[in-house]
């Protein structure tokens, strides 16, 4: 007699419509109302990582889906767990990953009376939830969480979250319903517009100073290798987002850097000056912009490319719209392409090059600082090791000066900019890719935010290598202060710092200080040969500052450069 | 400008939180919104009438289809409709006023549905501009209460 006959019990349903999605883990945190979902999973094939705390399940489970573009999937409890995956939520709706957020709730009879650990989580995480379920039922199960996968990657991604009552998990002796999905009113925009595609083609080859915007959007296609060829056909040059970092690789001769706040100053140059402006999956974000969408790339005509048809025109005017799937719309542009001559971009190219010829920042080899760090990074963990950073300083220095080539190999959290997002992150892609190496690259502010999941690091024997720039305060705020507060320093040092190392060792792991320039390399490399975790505690200067910056409210030609 | 939105949604609770949660949340300003089931029970319909430029409307528009509850928005907004209002209007009497208020009624189309000592209670339906009319032509009498419903609209059919 087959299970579904005699009926099963509703965590089981759970765990194996999970596995029908492909779901190989799950980062989790037990609880109260979890007891029954706990208990199955003793007899499922699915692998469970126990986090310390439930911010870092949800980040791990985002760290695993940014490395492998599958979805990611994270459990807390009710009430406290829940919540404490709120922050993680928002980073994932922010940056358009796609999650599956499992969170118990109070039996279904208890739900509204303020029981123990009962919150509306529902309510609480619609605004940065893609779609949310509560289930009532247990026999709806296989199809909520099929729904909940296709409408979490689909589209543009982002996290959907589905409430499990205490009694619908425990419920014996359920026959669930079909899995049969019931989405009339969920759309996916991923058809390119033809005419429009003809017409993308003819201004692209009037332009005389084109410019190619990537961002995440080319990453969730897969879209990198199709921007490559187009690059490499049409001589374009491309800035980047934060989100779109590795889409084209930095070393690629058409690649100008990252664009905005802190983009290089060829590429914020490039953009303003630029008379086309193709946008591919990015939102105008306001560390693009400046937040003044009016005053962005306003001699070009823009184009803009993206999935989701809200951002079309929400920030900046564009004059061709293409709603789709960028690696289809880029695929399509190129086959449009021969129609058309190639745009006449010598001159632009020498200005492009004059440009970075007199604006790249130079910095002094010789001495301790970020980016000589990141360049010496670079090279001995090589541009296809998995980068994860935490939110600051170091984050900005990581995206200017880290070789990345493959998108995938980049987690960041960018929209949100949430703090302590880089070491649960790495878990994730450590324990989504195990043979790949995985470097953290994180500053003493942010490390703190998440030091306890070093213990999930330990447990799981995580070869994960800690890049700590520490300078024992929280940089970025220091640096806002120092520039556009005239040296008032409020809030900023982080005089109880523990000794990381030692802090490292505690959990054996692997702890190295770095306190000198030609330390570095040495201590990297040994970081590198170690077949474990290594946390490289590395001591920089206060007074380091990440250069260029856009100052807030001003136009992206306005850099400050040193 | 006001726009008039139709809205077909699915029928099940926290839908109406959904909708109106993304109104809060983008800076939208509901002028009205009324929602009932269709003659598909597992849909209603919501009419929402909204303010803003063309370029807000749009972004509304989006922003609504992008809900996995939403079914499909249009925009009746220059269309050719058939829109309506019911209001419910409490309005004093006297002696010396009744006759005056009943006439007005009247000319409006208006039934009285209650009628106490000192104020009867008048139903009126009709596009939001005939209320208003109503509205202005009763208030020197001594408009109680009111209660509207907000518009609801409808495409007319084809000729």
């Amino acid at each position: 007699m087959s299970e579904e006959r005699t009926g099963i019990k509703g965590a089981t349903i759970l765990l194996n419509a999970l596995q029908q999605e492909g779901v190989d883990v799950i980062f989790g945190y037990p609880g109260g109302v979890l007891l029954p979902l706990y208990d199955a999973l003793l007899d499922s094939p699915i692998r469970h990582v126990l986090g310390r705390h439930e911010q870092g399940v949800v980040f791990a489970a985002d760290g695993y889906s940014r490395v492998t573009g599958k979805v990611g999937v994270c459990l807390g409890t009710s009430g406290p767990g829940a919540t404490n995956l709120v922050t993680g939520i928002a980073n994932a709706f922010l940056d358009s990953i796609p999650l599956v957020v499992l969170t118990g709730q109070v039996s279904t009879g208890s739900i509204g009376s303020d029981s123990f650990q009962e919150v509306d989580i529902i309510g609480i995480t619609m605004p940065i939830t893609k779609h949310s379920y509560l289930v009532k039922d247990p026999r709806d199960l296989p199809r909520i969480v099929k729904e909940a996968f296709y409408i979490a990657r689909t589209g543009r991604p982002g996290p959907v979250l589905i409430d499990l009552p205490k009694d619908v998990l425990a419920q014996e002796n359920v026959v669930p319903f079909s899995n049969e999905m019931k989405l009339k009113g969920y759309k996916v925009f991923g058809q390119a517009n033809n005419g429009k595609i003809e017409e993308v083609a003819k201004v692209l080859s009037e332009s005389r100073k084109p410019v190619l915007y990537a961002g995440g959007g080319v990453v969730t296609a897969g879209a990198e290798d199709v921007l490559r060829l187009f690059a490499d056909k049409t001589a374009v040059p491309v800035v980047t987002t934060l989100m779109g970092i590795g889409s084209l690789p930095l070393e690629h001769p058409n690649s100008l850097g990252m664009v905005g706040m802190h983009g290089t100053v060829t590429a914020n140059y490039a953009v303003d000056d630029c008379d086309l402006l193709i946008a591919v999956g990015v939102r105008f974000d306001d560390r693009v912009t400046s937040g003044m969408g009016h005053r962005f790339a306003t001699k070009a005509k823009v184009i803009h490319i993206d999935i989701d048809p809200v951002e079309i025109s929400k920030v900046v005017k564009t004059e061709i719209q293409i709603v789709g799937d960028a690696r289809q719309v880029l695929a399509e542009i190129l086959e449009a392409l021969p129609g058309f001559a190639n745009p006449d971009v010598t001159d632009w190219w020498n200005q492009l090059r004059d440009w970075r010829k007199k604006n790249t920042i130079q910095y002094d080899k010789d001495r301790l600082t970020p980016p000589m760090v990141m360049e010496c990074l670079g090279e001995i963990a090589g541009g296809d090791t998995i980068v994860t950073t935490d939110v600051g300083q170091h984050q900005m220095w990581a995206a200017q000066y880290y070789p990345t080539v493959n998108p995938r190999n980049y987690a960041t959290s960018s929209g949100l900019g949430v703090m302590g997002y880089g070491l649960p992150a790495a878990i994730g892609a450590q324990i989504a890719r195990p043979k790949d190496k995985v470097v953290l690259i994180t500053g003493d502010g942010s490390f703190q935010m998440s030091i306890q999941e070093l213990g999930t690091i330990a447990q799981n024997k995580l070869p994960v290598k800690i890049i700590l720039l520490n300078n024992g305060v929280l940089g970025m705020v220091r640096q806002m202060q120092k520039m556009f507060y005239n040296e008032r320093y409020s809030q900023i040092e982080l005089q109880g710092n523990p000794d990381f190392v030692k802090v490292a060792e505690a959990y054996g792991i692997r702890g190295i200080s770095v306190n000198s320039p030609e330390q570095v390399r040495g201590a990297i490399e040994e970081a590198f040969k170690h077949p474990g975790p290594v946390l490289v505690d590395i001591t920089i200067s206060e007074h380091e500052n990440v250069l260029p910056m856009v100052p807030p409210g001003k136009d992206i030609t306005e850099m400050i450069v040193r | 400008m006001l726009h008039t939105l139709a809205v077909l949604v699915e029928n099940n609770p926290g839908v109406l939180i959904r909708v109106a949660g993304l109104f809060t949340r983008r800076g939208y300003n509901i002028d009205s919104l009324t929602v009932c089931q269709t003659e598909d029970p597992e849909l209603s319909r919501m009419t929402i009438v909204v303010n803003g430029d063309d370029q807000i409307i749009e972004q509304v528009r989006n922003q609504l289809s992008k809900l996995v509850v939403v079914h499909s928005v249009s925009d009746l907004t220059g269309e050719s409709v058939v829109d309506r209002e019911l209001a419910l209007i409490r309005v004093q009497v006297s002696t010396e006023t009744r006759s005056a208020v009943l006439q007005t009624v009247d000319i409006f189309r208006g039934r009285v549905v209650d009628m106490g000592r000192t104020n009867i209670t008048v139903e009126l339906t009709g596009d939001i501009p005939k209320i208003d009319a109503f509205v202005h032509a009763i208030q020197p009498y001594g408009l109680l209460e009111l209660v509207r419903t907000g518009k609801v609209a409808i495409l007319r059919s084809e000729a």
